[in-house]
C-alpha cells in the first residue's frame, strides 16, 4: 500500500515552485491591503490633510510603529508557516518597537505642560482606535489565515498569534491614513491594543483555523 | 546503510527540481524512518503506523515547497511526523501537551508521547468505575480541585467526596496493583 503510494506521488513528479512561501504571503497580503484600504478609504475617509501630514513628524512615527509590527510579524510567520517553525530568534524583535514608543510617549508626556497631558494619552478617539483598526486588520486576517494554513504550520496557536499580530500592524498602517492623532502616548496604548485584539484572535482561532 | 541528512537533502533538492526517480528514493528512505518514529510512539496499532506513515509521506508531498533549501532536511520531516502524531492523538480525543519550543524536536516528541501514554493509562484505569466516582476522581486528582470544589461541583457534601473518592482510589488499587497490595 505505502508501496503504491510512493509509486504514485513519485511518477509526474512536478517542480516545486520557488519562493513559494514568500509568494503566498505576498498574494495574501496584496489581497488584503487592498480590501482593507478600500474600506477606510470608503467608510472613514482618508484625512483630508494626508499630503500636509506627511509633513509631520507624528504622522510617520505612527506609520513606523504600525510598520514595524507589520514587518516583525511577517517576519516571524514567514518562519511559523514551515514546520519546525522555532521562530524564537525572531520572535525577540517584537519587543523593540514596543520598547521605542513607550519611551518616546514618556519622553513626550516629560515634556507636555500638564493641561495637555490627558489629550495626548486619550486624544479625541481612544474609545475607537482600536476597533476600528482590528476592523481594518481583518480582511489581512482572513487572507493571512488563508494563506498560511496552505503551507506548512505546525504550531498553530503561535502561528495564530502572528499571523493576527501581523494582520493588525498592517491594518493599523493603512488605519494611519485616516487617524488624525498626534499623542504618542496614545499610540503606545491604543494603537498597542488594536494591534493585540486581531493577535487574541488569531491565537484563540488558530488551532481551529490554521489545521491541515 | 543508514543515509546520512546531507544525502537526503541532495534527494529532495533532485526531487523539488522534478526528479522524480530521486523522490522515489526519497520517500522510501524516509518511510523506512517514519515506520520506526511512529512504531515507537504507537506500539498497539500497526494499522495505525501504516496510516500514519502514508499521511505524513503525503504531507510532505502536498507540503513540499515549504521545505526551505537552505536548512537540513530531517527536522523538517520530523516536525511534519510530529504534527501528524498529535493530530492523530488529537483526533482519538486526547489532550496533548504540544511543547513550546522545541530546538530538539525528536527528543521532546518522545516525552511527548510518554506523557499521552501516561495519560491514556490512567483514562482507561478511570473507565473501569462508575461515572459518579469517576468525575470526582478527575475533579481532585487531575484538575487537582479542592474537595469543597468538588463537592460544589457535584452537589454533594465534603464528607461525602472525601468517602467516594477514598473507595474510588482503593477500587483502582485494587484493581490494577493486583492482590496482595490492598491494606484491608
Amino acid at each position: 500500500m505505502t508501496e503504491e503510494l510512493i509509486d504514485h506521488l513519485s511518477r509526474d513528479l512536478r517542480p516545486a515552485r520557488k519562493g513559494a512561501v514568500a509568494g503566498r504571503l505576498a498574494a495574501a497580503l496584496v489581497v488584503g491591503l487592498a480590501v482593507a484600504l478600500a474600506g477606510v478609504a470608503l467608510s472613514l475617509g482618508l484625512r483630508p490633510d494626508l499630503a500636509r501630514a506627511t509633513a509631520d513628524r507624528m504622522f510617520w512615527m505612527k506609520l513606523a510603529y504600525a510598520g514595524a509590527y507589520a514587518a516583525v510579524g511577517l517576519f516571524c510567520v514567514e518562519r511559523l508557516a514551515r514546520p519546525v517553525g522555532a521562530a524564537g530568534s525572531r520572535l525577540r524583535w517584537l519587543v523593540a518597537p514596543a520598547l521605542v514608543i513607550v519611551l518616546i510617549a514618556i519622553l513626550q508626556l516629560a515634556r507636555a505642560p500638564a493641561a495637555q497631558v490627558r489629550h495626548l494619552v486619550m486624544g479625541d478617539s481612544a474609545m475607537i482606535c482600536p476597533w476600528i483598526i482590528a476592523a481594518t486588520s481583518a480582511p489581512l486576517l482572513i487572507a493571512l489565515i488563508w494563506a498560511v494554513r496552505g503551507l506548512a504550520p505546525t504550531r498553530l496557536r503561535l502561528a495564530g498569534a502572528l499571523v493576527g499580530l501581523t494582520a493588525g500592524g498592517f491594518g493599523a498602517v493603512i488605519y494611519c491614513l485616516h487617524c488624525p492623532e498626534v499623542g504618542a502616548p496614545f499610540v503606545a496604548i491604543w494603537y498597542s491594543l488594536g494591534i493585540l485584539l486581531p493577535c487574541a484572535i488569531g491565537a484563540l482561532a488558530g488551532p481551529r483555523l490554521l489545521r491541515w | 546503510m543508514e543515509t546520512s541528512d546531507a544525502e537526503l537533502k541532495v534527494l529532495m533538492i533532485a526531487a523539488l527540481d522534478g526528479d522524480g526517480g530521486a523522490y522515489r528514493a526519497l520517500l522510501g528512505d524516509l518511510r523506512l524512518r517514519l515506520a520506526a518514529y511512529f512504531g515507537q510512539r504507537l506500539r498497539r496499532d500497526p494499522d495505525d503506523v501504516e496510516d500514519l506513515v502514508q499521511d505524513t509521506l503525503i504531507a510532505i508531498h502536498t507540503r513540499r515547497a515549504t521545505y526551505d533549501r537552505g536548512q537540513s532536511l530531517t527536522p523538517w520531516v520530523y516536525a511534519i511526523a510530529r504534527y501528524k502524531l498529535i493530530d492523530h492523538y488529537r483526533r482519538s480525543g486526547r489532550r496533548v501537551f504540544v511543547p513550546l519550543d522545541d530546538a530538539a524536536g525528536e527528543l521532546r516528541v518522545a516525552d511527548q508521547s510518554a506523557v499521552a501514554d501516561a495519560r491514556r493509562d490512567v483514562e482507561k484505569a478511570l473507565a473501569s468505575l462508575p461515572k459518579r466516582t469517576r468525575a470526582l476522581l478527575r475533579d481532585l486528582k487531575i484538575d487537582e480541585l479542592s474537595v469543597a470544589e468538588t463537592a460544589a461541583r457535584a452537589g454533594m457534601s465534603e464528607g461525602a467526596v472525601k468517602v467516594a473518592a477514598h473507595r474510588g482510589l482503593r477500587a483502582l488499587i485494587d484493581r490494577f496493583a493486583g492482590p496482595g497490595t490492598s491494606h484491608d
